[in-house]
């Protein structure tokens, strides 16, 4: 599939490098983030605890608090920022990102359902902000249906149901004051203690959706000459949109299930990788995926470590950091 | 019959804008549609082309109900250039034209040498060797406007649809895109159906013509046999006066001054 509308064979192409190099740095971040925290573990000594030793300390942190820590943190990078840079491309616009289908909303509201008014419960707050978030974008689409979906419909109809569910929100917290502090983790975001059960609420979505995206990165690169030319080579427009539009919300919903509402990945992250190697989604998503997850792991990284023993939420370290680089990037582009 | 369309009406939001019409296209014909603003050209063009669906009647291509007939099956008969388009800030001329293609490829995408004859065939027909790999937001308009038509020309239909193809052009790049566009018919024998602005230009490349107002053709035939004074009077509401062009043998016009009841309409 990658080879299909691409540049010919005898040509290098600088953007398998451009991958190749940020997977690289995946990697680092990914090793970095196993060996810092409370305890520093040598890259020697995780190389010795993951292959040969079996019950030691330093097995059991990095198995029992690490690796799924980190797994975690890559893979919600992972699914926010695929699912802001599928949104991107099937509603045409450089603004949207996985909230504008309501998936923060919704899964904010049902987190505050549970939290407030069912506190005995909160173990289901994973599963009920899954509900919301996929509920809300569910209703969101419907809204918008008129003849098919346009974007600008479906973006005006997120606003809208956003606000209308943002209400909730408000509701639950003015009538409840006492108990907001508990919702509040969940509207910032975060991996605190986050292990394997987490890790199996998110896999099987991110490999399977990846997967999808991947191939249908033909399909939504068709979307970005406009709907009618799509249309005029064949392509099912309304079709493709309506499938990556429910891929994203998965995406989305699985990621802020486990970490919460974590903003700014969805909607800046794809741009990194446009910045770094272009509009065409053949190479875009497979980049994507690389800032994504690395971007996570190292925000996370510093949040644990900065005020050591106190740990910050990722989402301040990532607006503070990402802002900037953002920002830098943005001017320094020709 | 290539494209044939009998008693097509064509609805928006239930309000219909194009009643009832009959129009046909040969096979090796550059046709082209006139007609004021909000007559319902590009609807027609939008429809035929199955971006829209029509409220009543049918299109067939090649006597095949167009409905029947599946969306890339269509792609491979005809290529559209619409008005609304978008092209990504780092798409350069050939990653366009090769999209050209998709009707023909298989889901895993792979272009076969044949596929990639076609692109080489098609960038220089269009004289875009040079353009290659250059951006097209770098390129002129009238140059991206040639880019646009190799995309539908690696499409290899028979029959290439355009839209206003000479909009926001100047005029050196409007007859080049226009002379562009009698070559592909006369060398490649690419059938041409257009929504025109210019009616001298109609005038002067079309092999046959219908007039819109309201949402109706009005007129339709040879070139001479459409545009006329009084057809210009009541569907443009200009009069004007007819001088003979005798390096391309056809008329040509000057419109000298509005309709008494311009207003009216």
């Amino acid at each position: 599939m990658i080879k299909g509308l691409s540049l010919k064979k005898s040509e290098v192409d600088h953007r398998i490098i451009k991958i190749f190099f940020i997977y690289f740095i995946l990697l680092v971040t990914l090793i970095l983030g196993i060996s810092y925290g409370s305890l520093k573990i040598s890259f020697v000594d995780i190389f010795r605890a993951i292959f040969i030793e079996s019950d030691t300390l330093n097995h059991n942190i990095i198995f029992n608090v690490r690796l799924p820590r980190n797994l975690i943190a890559g893979f919600v990078g992972i699914n926010l920022a695929l699912s802001g840079a599928t949104l991107q491309g099937v509603l045409n616009n450089p603004l949207a990102d996985p909230g504008i289908i309501g998936i923060s909303a919704g899964a904010g509201f049902m987190a505050f359902v549970i939290m407030i008014l069912f506190p005995s419960y909160s173990y289901l707050v994973p599963i009920g902000a899954f509900i919301g978030a996929v509920t809300t974008s569910f209703l969101i689409y419907i809204l918008a249906w008129k003849n098919g979906v346009s974007p600008i419909r479906l973006i005006l109809s997120g606003v809208a149901v956003s606000a209308f569910v943002g209400a909730g929100i408000n509701v639950l917290m003015t009538f409840y004051p006492d108990r907001v502090s508990g919702g509040l983790s969940f509207m910032i975001g975060g991996f605190s203690g986050k292990t394997w059960p987490d890790f199996k609420m998110i896999w099987p979505y991110t490999i399977s959706i990846s997967g999808l995206l991947l191939l249908l990165s033909n399909q939504i690169n068709l979307l970005q000459l406009g709907d009618e030319v799509a249309t005029g080579l064949g392509a099912n427009v309304e079709k493709i949109r309506r499938i990556l539009i429910v891929l994203a919300a998965f995406l989305a919903a699985s990621a802020v299930s486990v970490a919460g509402l974590l903003g700014f990945v969805g909607l800046i992250v794809p741009h990194i990788g446009r910045m770094i190697i272009g509009s065409d989604y053949r190479y875009l998503y497979p980049a994507t995926i690389g800032i994504g997850a690395s971007v996570l792991i190292g925000c996370d990284l510093i949040a644990r470590m900065v005020f050591d023993p106190i740990e910050l939420p990722v989402g301040i370290i990532m607006a503070l950091i990402g802002g900037p680089f953002f920002l830098y990037l943005l001017r320094e582009k020709k | 019959m290539l494209i044939e369309a009998n008693n097509l009406s064509i609805s928006y939001d239930k309000k219909e804008i194009v009643h009832n019409i009959q129009l046909s296209v040969k096979k090796g014909e550059i046709i082209s549609i006139i007609g004021p603003n909000g007559s319902g050209k590009t609807t027609v063009l939008k429809a035929l082309t199955r971006i829209i669906k029509p409220s009543g009647g049918e299109i067939k291509l090649e006597n095949k109900d167009i409905r029947k007939i599946k969306s890339k099956e269509i792609a491979k008969k005809i290529a559209i250039l619409p008005q609304m388009r978008r092209t990504p800030d780092d798409f350069d001329v050939e990653t366009l034209i090769r999209y050209g293609r998709f009707p023909y490829i298989n889901w895993k995408g792979k272009l076969s040498k044949e596929d990639e004859d076609i692109i080489d065939w098609a960038i220089k027909t269009t004289s875009m060797s040079h353009f290659r790999k250059k951006k097209l937001t770098k390129l002129s308009g009238g140059e991206r406007q040639r880019a646009w038509i190799a995309m539908a020309l690696a499409q290899k239909t028979d029959i290439i649809v355009l839209d206003e193809p000479t909009t926001f052009l100047d005029l050196a790049h409007q007859i080049e895109v226009l002379e562009l566009i009698k070559e592909l018919n006369q060398k490649e024998n690419v059938t041409i159906l257009m929504v025109l602005h210019d009616l001298n230009q109609a005038l002067r490349y079309s092999s046959r013509i219908y007039v819109m107002k309201r949402g109706k053709i009005v007129s339709s035939g040879k070139p001479e046999e459409v545009i006329k004074e009084d057809m210009l009077k009541s569907v443009f509401k200009i009069n004007s006066d007819f001088y003979e062009d005798k390096r391309h043998n056809c008329n040509h016009f000057v419109p000298y001054k509005l309709e008494r009841n311009y207003h009216d309409n």
